[in-house]
């Protein structure tokens, strides 16, 4: 009766083999194809780059009048603004103000590539019932799988760097703005297509005159939903290499400086809200025509 | 009515809903009936053996109860809903036929539709959604403003341009459906119950928006209805669907005057008769006694009023040129406005 206390598990060896092949397959990969991944990933480094020396090198001051400015256009709403502008001059008055570019321009490099794949996917997803049951598990894995277990893939083949934790955190945001999107173009009112339809409208003219406007106050919260999760990855991003507010609470952490910690936590959590804020408020305006003074 | 007035013709359409349309159409090609084919076979029959040439010009009304068949006969006409036998001709063209860009032409050009529960586009104004099959078409922003403005005025929402759907009443509403469809100058208007949510004054109020353009632009219109009333105020032609089979078709008054079976019958007991029936149908010969001339297509409620008050008992009716064809008097007009049932009455007391 001992096989049914001890589970019958494969032998020693036997697994010992199957990991060592797992590896071995993905070394070999990796050496066959690191360097043209590399080279794939290149443009998007340069952006970066780019990005983080033109926050660096810009005067404070105009940094926070176009932030405020995003602000306003976007929400309306002075309390808004006005948070933004104090927000960031704290963060910068406690010497954060470096590790905050470089932050931001991660995030916002991330957000425009979650963004520009996950639209099309979920628009994708949204045509087709097959891509939907294709990629919902997909999804699944991304959002459930601990993400330091994906950390170890992404940097045997890239190494530590930029762009391995800007896909490492691509891979833990996209998912909701994925679903989202799919979810909005599915919620779009059928008698409204149906009237597209009568119309003669293609299924071009259906997607960015009606499906897209109409599902835009979902796929918004998928954008929102997108910052918000590409924040809170940023911590562990750092361990593999990205700079920014995650690399001081690692080292608090392995340090025990409960102060830096908390400070550079409580500066992500600034950023969180006051993106957060900003979208959300756009997101509401988008939806303006839905309160009307009859119907509802 | 000759052919070359005939603007759609549909001819021997069925639809069947279910896993197999197409291996059921043998079954009630065969003669399997409609409860038949739902318990044994577990698909529905929407609609069964259609035949209907709707003229140029007019107005086609196909009224039934819901479940009759009514709203997917309509989207036949411009395929929303693909049949499963059968076919559409309009202008001597197939639609079913059409391949997909045929398809897309015919509704952008040549037939428009009006939705029950409005269909507009919620994210854009008055103004925008009016341009919206405009901009489909591919016409230039400019022009469609300036096409549509016109439309706009011609529904009577001057002023609300501006505005979004949710910020209009239903009539309103509606009345932005009506000018979007009739902004493409398609010929052919598909109404499905366009005015089936509206409040009954509001009805009335959109039925003479709509006789008052028809007067002027002789669209050939399909409209759907589930409301007798409203079927005979504007029809000139009625189809009566029901359980997705047409039962009768005619003019308002052959409806009323000749129901076909009970069932239509029982429509049309509680209608207003005296605003369906001509003179020209009840009058009798002519005589040389005076009265008043009156046209031979005023409804008889209308000449009551006028025989009614002028001295003789009696009018004499004429045709389009003038001509005295015929008189009716008092009596019969009394007798055309009776409820059949009443009617029956009368000529038992008579009889005794």
């Amino acid at each position: 009766m001992d096989w049914l206390i001890e589970f019958p598990e494969l032998g020693r060896g036997d697994l010992r083999d199957l990991r060592k092949g797992i590896d071995e397959g993905f070394k070999s990969f990796t050496r066959a194809y690191g360097e043209s991944i590399e080279n794939f990933f290149d443009p998007l480094l340069h952006f970066l780059i780019g990005l983080e020396n033109l926050l660096l090198a810009m005067p404070w001051p105009i940094f926070i009048a176009l932030v405020c400015w995003l602000g306003w256009l976007a929400s309306r709403s002075l309390k808004i603004v006005i948070g933004t502008a104090i927000s960031f001059f704290l963060i910068g008055l406690l010497g954060m103000w470096e590790d905050t570019m470089s932050t931001v321009s991660i995030i916002v490099v991330c957000t425009l590539v979650c963004i520009g794949v996950g639209l099309p996917v979920g628009i994708l997803m949204s045509r087709s019932d097959r891509a939907q049951a294709i990629v919902t598990p997909i999804l699944d894995v991304m959002q459930t799988i601990p993400s330091f277990v994906y950390l170890i893939p992404v940097v045997m083949l890239l190494g530590i760097g930029k762009v391995p934790g800007l896909i490492s955190v691509v891979i833990y945001a996209i998912p909701p703005m994925i679903r989202l999107t799919n979810l909005g173009i599915r919620l779009v009112d059928k008698e409204v297509l149906e009237a597209a339809d009568a119309f003669g409208a293609s299924n071009w003219q259906k997607l960015t005159q009606v499906q897209i406007p109409l599902a835009l106050p979902n796929i918004f919260a998928g954008v929102n939903q997108t910052i918000m999760m590409s924040l809170a990855m940023v911590v562990i991003a750092s361990m593999i290499g990205v700079t920014g507010l995650g690399q001081p609470v690692l080292k608090a952490i392995s340090n025990q400086y409960l102060a830096m910690g908390l400070l550079n936590g409580l500066a992500i959590v600034a950023l969180a809200i006051i993106f957060d804020r900003i979208s959300q408020s756009y997101g509401k305006r988008l939806q303006s025509y839905r309160q009307g003074g009859h119907g509802d | 009515m000759t052919d070359s007035q005939t603007k759609i013709e549909i001819r021997n359409l069925y639809k069947i809903f279910g896993d197999n349309p197409q291996a059921m159409m043998d079954k009630v090609r065969a003669g399997v009936g409609k409860d038949q084919l739902n318990e044994e076979f577990g698909h529905v029959l929407g609609l069964s053996d259609i035949n209907l040439k709707i003229p140029a010009r007019g107005i086609q009304v196909v009224m039934g109860l819901s479940g009759s068949g009514k709203s997917t006969l309509i989207r036949h006409i411009n395929r929303l809903i693909e049949p499963t036998s059968g076919d559409v001709i309009v202008d001597g063209e197939n639609v079913i036929s059409m391949d997909d860009k045929a398809l897309r032409d015919f509704r952008r050009n040549r037939a428009s539709m009006v939705f029950q529960k409005f269909a507009l586009l919620p994210h854009r104004t008055v103004m925008d959604n009016t341009i919206y099959g405009l901009e489909i078409q591919g016409i230039s922003e400019k022009e469609a403003a300036k096409r549509a403005s016109q439309w706009i005025e011609r529904v009577g929402l001057s002023g609300f341009e501006n505005n979004y759907p949710t910020q209009l009443s239903g009539g309103m509403q509606q009345r932005v459906g009506l000018a979007r469809a009739l902004a493409t100058d398609a010929d052919i208007l598909l109404m499905d119950e366009a005015f089936s949510a509206l409040d009954p004054l509001i009805r009335t109020d959109m039925q003479n928006i709509l006789l008052d353009l028809q007067q002027e632009l002789h669209k050939t219109i399909v409209f759907i209805t589930h409301d007798l009333e409203e079927a005979l105020r504007i029809g000139d032609q009625i189809a009566i669907l029901r359980d997705g089979e047409v039962i009768q078709q005619g003019t308002p008054e052959q409806i009323v005057l000749k129901p076909h079976d009970d069932y239509i019958a029982d429509f049309t007991k509680d209608i207003n008769r005296g605003r369906v029936i001509q003179l020209k149908t009840i009058m009798s010969p002519p005589n040389d006694q005076p009265g008043p001339e009156l046209p031979g297509e005023m409804l008889v409620e209308d000449a009551a009023q006028l025989v009614t008050e002028s001295p003789s008992s009696q009018a004499r009716v004429t045709d389009p040129s003038g001509q005295v064809i015929g008189v009716v008097d008092i009596k019969s007009l009394i007798r055309a406005m009776a409820r059949p049932d009443i009617e029956s009455r009368i000529e038992e007391l008579e009889d005794n």
